[in-house]
């Protein structure tokens, strides 16, 4: 790590602006720091010459006056967002070779507002998972480890590669996706500021598909001040996705204000789970009471349905996907497995192109929408989804932002709950309910668990109401003052 | 529900997603513990529910009817597998 | 499907070799929507362009790419609609109908299941014998067309062409009210003609606009529904009624010698005029319909469904109606002239305040002729409305005879000119002073007496002769109706 890719989105916008140093410089340190980190995988695609490139137009306009909200600053993207002309994934060997002739609407947007782009991001298998295991391109390696302990812990999925560059100092921010949890679990694990906005927040045009009632792209950054700049950038009402929000982008950065007074927490008595791990449920007390010492008020609130969440989630979700992923066949891009008939090219294509979790999730996708049992499992699901949003409105009559954990543990080791799936969605218990109600959620880095890893806590806001989540998650942020950086950083 | 080979084997046809004989027992089970799992719903009482048609709280946009795309054959073809003379190829399928 | 509300008829009943049989018949047609750019995106529609160059990456089904719907493709399907007598449903979802095909870039197409734009309406058969029927129409929903497979350009391979890939399509289902080929031809030429009129499909059978996928059951009469064979993509009305002549004739065939008929998917072999079935694995299809979530519910502001009504054409029906009543032609007639709303316009613009009948003889009888063997269109016809009003402006007021009329008619044609100049030019005007024709007349009856004599003794045959020797002397100018006139006043005894 230098001292440039330990600045923050922030300072190292101020340091582009009064000439302390140049966007070439900066993107420089930054390429040298993802060459020295090889190791955690975090990157299946580094750009480095179009980084280069980037930073002396950057540079140029700088020197013009001209400089965008990001202009020279290096990030790199999730390889879910496809980039016109650069390898473009989704961790899965299905897209081997798929270079998009198109940009997505957020990544344009950054490029558009002066980013450099560092590179591609690694992650779990068409974002689904919790751990980045499951990519083509293996698995990313959590740049923190246990305190005495040199095992390789997973960085969190799916962004696991966007939270592992981010906490390895390799980017300043980077882009991920989040579907049941996958932005802000894996910030929680690498102890970064992860946020989901709500649904329809940010464009999903260009963005892989894995569920598309609940995917939301977002920023993952080490500061809330990053993330508002980043969310500012990247939001905005696009034509080009139906479910996009006419909505103007409000001023995110000047919702920092640092002045809670008056807050309504609500603290959602469900996600006290069994066998939650003491330190966890210490954390959270201590959010709490970070919190009312800035003047906010605690409120005990009921969210029932929240046991009901994770299976709710991996009806509809898998559903989506089984659609979403027919187009991957062989026929206009990536892999193709020849077959004797156009059925058995499809069927050996796919066989080989998807890895196992996609497979399942595809599987279990095509049996919940098959004839006979639609109303039972699809159906079921989307009334159970109504009745879990309609606790959170309820909630959020009684508090105007509700405070849980992020995740049930810290990082766990690679391997891990690798023999049983059911293992693995747990992880997502307490981000899946967000997703299902379409609300933004943040994850900010609290503290540390007994092994010395990173543990966060999650900001849940009412729906279009980033800017109230944010100044909560900056005030939790300023009480937490989470210094710790990974060993390796 | 449980899932015996041939309802696995069923759904894997029409995801087109080749599974060898041998693997079908294995993957039964794996589908078998999710679906177990999920069906803890049929516990909830959802009478009078209707179910979510979308998070989002509008209608659907309509737009303008223009030409504004299209007319990029290159672009549509070049990641293809085997396009030829401007189409894209597939094993030959006889109707 | 339920067919209970129609009556059986004898004269629709078949003999088979053991009796009689009703034939059941529900179309399905699917209508391409006249639109410059596709239903969920922007590409072009236009028919004929070079392959996959009118392809947007959401029409191929690319990574990340979202359907946006075109509003006018909205509007036509209530429109169309509208014109089907249906209701139009406020609120429709559009869902996705998985299955894998190499024409079908998404592995599902964007439909309507459950809850479709348009919903029960009914349609007014013309038949050949004058009569007329109603006939059910079930829904009406929008949906994408698939690409085009091309099994035939090589040995091995078969080759895509993603152009017709998402292309609007209205698929308008019938109730299985008809009873016979000849009602299945009508259906589809009326709504082909509404279609025409509403301006939202071109009916175009040929280039694939509009195809129809017919399905066929036989039963004995009175007893339960027949199980039916799915007949696809028929591309033209004549095939169509022979598709389903032969197979009501194989479903009778069937069931008299014993067997039982299996529910399939056919195709119609114009070429030998037969059916056969699809040679495809044809398990019944699970498509696996669910509200699409990138396509929210389509909710249609009370102000567009105003708006299309107030634009509503009077159609063929209406018009026809119009026709008899206010201009008293015979249904017949009106029929004929309502069928395109091109012809029914120029035959409005020939018949104001001119005699209808002559009007309605002359465009469809002259006209048509003309056109036919000129391989025209009623909208190319080298002879305007109005220049052929002025030919029957000049037969009204006598300047010329009927017969005459059919002479400048074609000179109208070949010259281009009116018809007042071609009169004019050639001196065709009709000899109507009593005074010539009368000595016309006596010249002939003196050149020919004994031919006067034998038709005074009751050869009433050479009136002809007599008739044809005036209208030779007058180069064919004696006005017909005063020749006759005083021909027989002359020859009387």
């Amino acid at each position: 790590m230098s001292d440039f890719t330990d600045l923050t989105l922030a300072s190292a916008r101020a340091g582009l602006a009064a000439r302390k140093f140049s966007a070439v410089e900066l993107t420089k340190a930054h390429i040298a720091a993802i060459e020295g980190a090889r190791d955690l995988n975090a990157f299946i695609t580094e750009t480095p010459d179009k980084a280069l490139e980037m930073a002396q137009v950057s540079d140029a306009r700088l020197a013009r006056g001209e400089g965008g909200v990001l202009e020279g600053l290096p990030i790199a993207i999730k390889d879910l967002f496809c980039t016109k002309d650069v390898l473009t994934t989704a961790a899965s060997h299905i897209l081997d070779g798929f270079k998009p002739p198109y940009e997505s609407t957020i990544t344009q947007k950054l490029w558009d507002a002066g980013a450099t782009c560092l590179g591609k991001l690694n992650l779990d298998e068409f974002a689904m998972g919790s751990s980045n295991m499951t990519s083509y391109y293996g698995p990313v390696i959590n740049p923190w480890t246990r305190a005495g302990d040199n095992r390789q812990l997973v960085p969190g999925g799916s962004s696991g590669g966007s939270a592992a560059s981010v906490a390895a100092r390799l980017a300043l921010a980077a882009t991920g996706t989040d579907t049941g949890g996958s932005i802000r679990q894996p910030a929680g694990f690498c102890g970064i500021v992860g946020l989901k906005p709500t649904y329809g927040r940010c464009s999903r045009w260009g963005v892989v598909a894995f569920a598309s009632s609940l995917d939301q792209a977002g920023p993952m950054t080490r500061t809330v001040e990053d993330a508002a700049i980043m969310l500012g950038v990247m939001a905005g009402h696009d034509p080009k996705d139906s479910t996009s929000a006419p909505l103007a982008v409000p001023d995110f950065a000047a919702a920092l204000t640092g002045d809670i007074r008056g807050l309504r927490v609500g603290i959602p008595k469900e996600y006290r789970v069994d066998g939650m791990p003491a330190e966890i449920e210490a954390l959270w007390q201590q959010g709490i009471d970070w919190l009312k010492a800035a003047g906010a008020t605690p409120v005990e609130i009921s969210l029932p349905m929240t046991k009901h969440a994770l299976p709710t989630y991996y009806i509809i979700a898998p559903a989506e996907a089984s659609a979403n992923l027919s187009r991957y066949d062989g026929v206009r891009f990536g892999l193709r497995v020849p077959g004797g008939s156009l059925d058995e090219m499809y069927e050996n294509t796919r066989a080989a192109g998807f890895g196992a979790e996609v497979k399942r999730r595809v599987l279990i996708g095509a049996y919940v929408l098959s004839a006979g049992y639609y109303d039972a499992y699809y159906l079921k699901a989307q009334r159970l989804r109504t009745l879990i949003a309609r606790d959170f409105d309820q909630a959020f009559e009684k508090c105007d932002v509700i405070l849980t954990p992020t995740a049930p543990s810290a990082a766990f080791a690679l391997g891990e709950k690798m023999d049983d799936p059911l293992a693995m969605y747990l992880n997502d218990v307490f981000t899946v309910p967000v997703n299902l109600a379409g609300l933004p959620g943040i994850s900010v880095p609290a503290g540390l668990s007994a092994d010395g890893l990173p543990l966060g806590l999650q900001v849940i806001g009412r729906a279009f109401d980033e800017e109230t989540m944010i100044r909560a998650a900056g005030v939790l942020e300023t009480a937490a003052n989470f210094t710790a950086k990974p060993g390796r950083a | 529900m449980s899932l015996d080979k041939a309802t696995v084997a069923r759904i894997a046809t029409l995801a087109r997603i080749k599974v060898p004989e041998a693997d079908l027992e294995a993957l039964g089970q794996e589908l078998n513990k999710i679906l177990h799992w999920v069906e803890q719903l049929d516990q909830v009482d959802t009478t009078g529910v209707e179910p979510m048609t979308s998070v989002a709280a509008m209608t659907l946009p309509l737009r303008p009817d223009w030409v504004t795309d299209g007319d990029r054959v290159d672009d549509i073809l070049k990641n293809a597998p085997n396009a030829m003379h401007g189409f894209f190829t597939v094993p030959k399928v006889v109707e | 499907m339920f067919s209970s509300n129609v009556p059986m008829r004898e004269e629709t009943l078949i003999e088979g070799r053991t009796g009689k049989w009703e034939v059941i018949i529900g179309l399905e047609v699917h209508a391409q929507v006249t639109t410059d750019s596709k239903l969920f995106s922007g590409a072009a529609t236009a028919f004929g362009a070079d392959p996959n160059t009118q392809v947007s990456p959401v029409d191929a089904g690319f990574p990340g790419m979202l359907p946006v719907i075109n509003a006018v493709a909205v509007e036509k399907a209530v429109k169309t609609g509208l014109g089907l007598n249906a209701q139009i449903n406020q609120v429709s979802v559009f869902d996705r109908k998985n299955y894998f095909y190499a024409d079908l870039p998404t592995g599902y197409q964007i439909s309507q299941y459950q809850q479709p734009i348009v919903g029960k309406g009914r349609l007014t058969l013309d038949m050949p014998d004058g009569s007329t029927r109603e006939v059910g129409v079930t829904r009406l929903h929008l949906e994408q067309d698939a690409g085009k497979s091309l099994h035939d350009q090589s040995p091995t391979m078969t080759f895509v062409d993603l152009n017709r890939a998402g292309v609007a399509l209205m698929e308008i289902v019938s109730e299985p009210d008809m009873r016979s080929a000849e009602e299945a031809g009508a259906y589809l030429k009326k709504l082909r003609s509404i279609l025409r009129y509403l301006g939202t499909c071109d009916g175009n059978m040929e280039e694939g606009s509009m195809r129809c996928d017919c399905n066929v059951s036989v039963r004995r009469p009175g007893e339960g529904l027949g199980t039916r064979n799915e007949i696809k993509n028929v591309n033209s009305i004549r095939f169509v009624m022979q598709a389903i002549e032969y197979e009501a004739r194989r479903q009778i065939e069937v069931l008299e010698d014993g067997g039982t008929i299996k529910q399939e998917t056919r195709l119609f072999d114009s070429g030998r005029g037969i059916t056969r079935a699809m040679r495809s694995k044809e398990e019944a299809h699970d498509y696996r319909y669910f509200p699409d979530p990138d396509l929210l519910p389509l909710v249609l502001d009370p102000a567009l469904i105003e708006r299309v009504k107030a634009s509503m054409p009077e159609l063929p029906d209406a018009k026809k109606a119009r026709l008899i009543a206010d201009l008293k032609l015979s249904p017949y007639d009106a029929g004929v002239l309502v069928a395109e709303q091109s012809t029914a316009h120029f035959f409005e613009v020939v018949a104001k305040g001119r005699d209808a009948k002559l009007a309605a003889n002359w465009v469809t009888g002259d006209l048509f002729g003309a056109l036919n063997k000129l391989g025209l269109g009623i909208e190319a016809s080298p002879i305007s409305a109005e220049a052929l009003g002025g030919l029957i402006d000049l037969i009204a007021d006598n300047t010329i005879s009927g017969k005459i009329a059919k002479d400048v008619f074609l000179a109208m044609l070949e010259t281009g000119k009116s018809a007042g100049e071609i009169v004019e030019s050639q001196g065709l005007r009709q000899v109507t002073d009593t005074g010539a024709i009368e000595k016309s007349i006596d010249e002939i009856l003196a050149a020919h007496t004994d031919k006067v004599s034998e038709y005074r003794s009751g050869k009433d045959k050479l009136f002809g002769f007599f008739v044809g020797q005036v209208m030779k002397a007058t180069g064919g100018k004696a006005n017909p109706a005063l020749l006759n006139d005083l021909l027989r006043k002359k020859l009387a005894p």
